[in-house]
């Protein structure tokens, strides 16, 4: 398959760990990898925030970035997020119209039809849960809140996980409460925000785990950013990194 | 203070009484960061939500149609929203047929001075209540006191808050707040009938509450009450209660007035099999509640012989006219969003100030004040505007809900609404920010040069994590450390390895 990434703009700019795990998971599994030159973000955060207005610049470039694969430019859009896939699934087109741009709702959602989360992508798409990874690590999985209610990923991050060679995988105590992430919600409510993520920090450890991982590295940076203030030594992964990883090419954490 | 001698530890939430029920006190963020020191409200609220909750899950799992239910919930709701007037006239004249008496008050103004109005007439010194949210919204028992009345809640919890000079935390669990310790010393100091030497044993406190209402039950000439439920085709009006004391109010007096926000209409009997399953299961987590009260009109000879319905709009013709906000109006009350929301949890129900706390009320309480209208609040830093962002939109809330209000979409909306007022207004510093954050996300161009300046910045500091920011990264580096950064950028990163 030909498959476009979108990388999101916090992956993009601060995390590129989670993008080239995912080109070279992707790669390795036999498929044509594109990172389409024009993209940037999915307009999430402004949106959110209750920027509506202000976010359809940022709606409109990412829909005109990723618009060849109408054209059979692509088989498939990947996004190492939950998040920022249930944006472009749930919320570009909504938007759009709410703001009297019919024809950009209209193509929105034809280009969210073809955009998956990667677990989606691997599981639903490519029929694949053993990938071939190797990470022998005790590893624990946070269920992000928009990959869980929003896509309804389910179990498919837990199948692949279960697949990886070496792995031992830890169940999280009260895994489906929210990190305290919420974009801008860390600053602007940023003592509830912090008391959420001290839990979640909590869970974590008491797992013994010595890596967490989750589908978003937005929640991740704030539930790693907790654990690294504390110094418990827990270290954090996307899951897109956990399968990119081989015998080969292990996982090196923040080497780029 | 000669009444706060004897009782230190137990102060009133708030620490002073809020002039208006639907919103007081200051923003969100400035009033949860005082209750969230509170430890004490901390360990109480997990343990009572995280048992409601799990109790929920119980019994909602144990019905195969559940989700069909919440269909038809929600269906039903959205049919009344889109025919309010025309059943509130069919509910008016049917319970005008059945001997009752229905007054239309637009504000909590108009509805305390009909109420009044009615205690007065029947001569009450002394009036028996029953827990309803849509009197603690109007601050119906301070109008009362105004007059001379002395108004007896008489849901337990609902009189614990009441001893305490508290407002109500939680919808269902008004005392989610206080633990039994707490319960004691209120009891013993507040309730003048308490028995000499009351310990803190859940049984020794319901039975000096049931002696001490129970008196108040049997003298009371008037009852006040709210209604969960109203039915249009038959004037029907319901309670659904766990405690039996709405249904000593409801029958025992000779005067019943009702005050009921006017969502609450349902068009037909059928419909309760629907609210009837959803709401205990909701709210309480149980089958199906203990009492459940119906009346029509009056009967002679059997309950009360004049029956008051004050139907209240205090802001919800507002906020039906909003297309997205309206499903506001759907809710019943049951608190299943604040038993599964994880800021609720932490925060409590004072932090919202409002009467109606939690996820519900961050959408409800802006609403029923107009945010954004002409003149109304607005901005994310006014203390009704900062409610829709009072949320991470985690989504629990919606998963919840028994007829399906997607609250995370309506607070969205609400943000909106609170950044941009009707009229518009000067632009902020976070507006400026924020406009000059949608010009670089909207390039592809713009944001590879910030990957490559987040790089420039990772060489510097060598890829190590950050631990302090300067404002407003602070805001994230008080608790946080930024993890390090990438030395190279995801830019260079695909360039440098060529097209494969």
């Amino acid at each position: 398959m030909r498959i476009a990434v979108f990388a999101t703009c916090l992956v993009g700019t601060v995390m590129p760990r989670a993008a080239t795990a995912t080109v070279r998971l992707l790669e390795r599994l036999g498929h044509t990898v594109d990172l389409p030159a024009g993209q940037a973000c999915c307009g999430q955060m402004h949106v959110n925030t209750g920027y509506g207005p202000e976010a359809m610049g940022v709606i409109r470039n990412h829909v005109r970035a990723f618009a060849p694969v109408l054209d059979g430019r692509w088989d498939a859009i990947v996004a190492p997020s939950g998040s920022c896939v249930a944006s472009a699934r749930h919320q570009q087109a909504d938007v759009a119209r709410r703001h009297g741009d019919g024809p950009l709702a209209h193509t929105a959602e034809q280009v969210a039809a073809r955009t998956y989360e990667l677990s989606e992508l691997l599981v639903d798409v490519l029929g694949v849960t053993d990938v071939g990874a190797w990470f022998p690590h005790t590893v624990t999985y946070h269920p992000t809140c928009h990959s869980m209610r929003l896509l309804r990923v389910g179990d498919r991050p837990g199948l692949l996980l279960g697949a990886v060679e070496g792995l031992e995988l830890r169940e999280l105590g009260e895994a489906e409460q929210c990190c305290g992430f919420g974009g801008t919600f860390a600053l602007k409510n940023a003592e509830t925000s912090a008391a959420m993520v001290a839990d979640k920090a909590d869970e974590i450890v008491a797992t013994g785990a010595e890596v967490v991982t989750a589908g978003d590295w937005s929640c991740l940076l704030n539930i790693a950013g907790a654990l690294d203030r504390r110094r418990t030594g827990v270290r954090a992964a996307h899951l897109a990194e956990i399968l990119a990883s081989t015998r080969d090419e292990p996982w090196q954490g923040a080497a780029l | 203070m000669s009444t706060y001698l004897g009782m230190p530890t137990v102060r009133p939430h708030p620490d002073t009484p809020p002039a208006a029920p639907l919103r007081w006190g200051p923003s969100f963020p400035q009033a949860a960061r005082q209750t969230l020191r509170d430890e004490q409200l901390r360990a109480n609220l997990r343990t009572a939500t995280r048992t409601i909750r799990d109790k929920r899950r119980r019994v909602t799992a144990e019905l195969g149609d559940w989700e069909q239910l919440r269909d038809a919930g929600a269906a039903i709701k959205a049919d009344v929203m889109s025919r309010l007037p025309e059943l509130l006239i069919e509910l008016e004249a049917n319970v005008t047929a059945r001997g009752g008496v229905v007054h239309w008050a637009r504000d909590a103004a108009e509805a305390n001075a009909i109420v009044t109005g009615i205690v007065r007439a029947a001569g009450a010194r002394e009036v028996v209540k029953v827990k309803s949210m849509a009197t603690q919204e109007i601050g119906l028992n301070d109008a009362l006191a105004a007059v001379g009345v002395d108004a007896v809640e008489t849901d337990l919890a609902e009189r614990i808050v009441q001893l305490a000079g508290d407002m109500p935390s939680h919808i269902l669990v008004p005392a989610i707040h206080r633990n039994r310790a707490e319960i004691q010393e209120i009891f013993a100091h507040r309730m003048g009938d308490a028995p000499p030497g009351l310990s803190d044993e859940p049984r020794a406190l319901a039975m000096a509450a049931r002696a001490h209402l129970r008196a108040r039950f049997l003298r009371a000439e008037v009852a006040i009450s709210g209604a969960n439920l109203a039915i249009a085709e038959t004037g029907t009006v319901a309670v659904v209660e766990s405690e039996g004391n709405g249904r000593m109010c409801l029958t025992l007096p000779r005067v019943l007035v009702t005050a009921m926000g006017i969502e609450k209409v349902l068009p037909t009997f059928a419909d309760l099999e629907v609210f009837l399953q959803l709401l205990p299961r909701s709210s309480t987590g149980e089958r199906m509640n203990p009492y459940t009260s119906m009346w029509t009109g009056v009967t002679p000879g059997d309950g009360p012989s004049e029956f008051h319905l004050v139907l209240l709009d205090n802001g919800r013709t507002r906020a039906l006219a909003d297309e997205l906000g309206r499903q506001a109006l759907h809710c019943i009350r049951c608190s299943a969003c604040l038993n599964v929301c994880p800021v609720y949890e932490h925060t409590g129900g004072h932090a919202y100030g409002s009467v109606y706390p939690g996820p519900i009320g961050a959408i409800l309480t802006p609403q029923l004040l107009g945010l954004g209208d002409e003149g109304g609040p607005f901005g994310a830093h006014d203390p009704t505007g900062s409610l829709p962002f009072a949320s991470t939109l985690c989504g629990a809330c919606y998963e919840a809900c028994p007829v399906k209000i997607d609250i995370p979409s309506a607070l969205i909306h609400l943000r909106e609404r609170a950044l941009h007022p009707d009229g518009g207004h000067p632009p902020t510093a976070t507006d400026l920010a924020m406009g000059a954050a949608a010009r670089v996300l909207a390039s592809g161009r713009l944001l590879r040069l910030a990957g490559r300046a987040a790089a420039l910045v990772g060489r510097v500091t060598g890829g190590r994590p950050i631990h302090r920011l300067p404002w407003p990264g602070s805001l994230w580096t008080r608790v946080r450390d930024v993890p390090g950064l990438p030395r190279r950028s995801l830019s260079a990163w695909w360039r440098d390895r060529g097209s494969r």
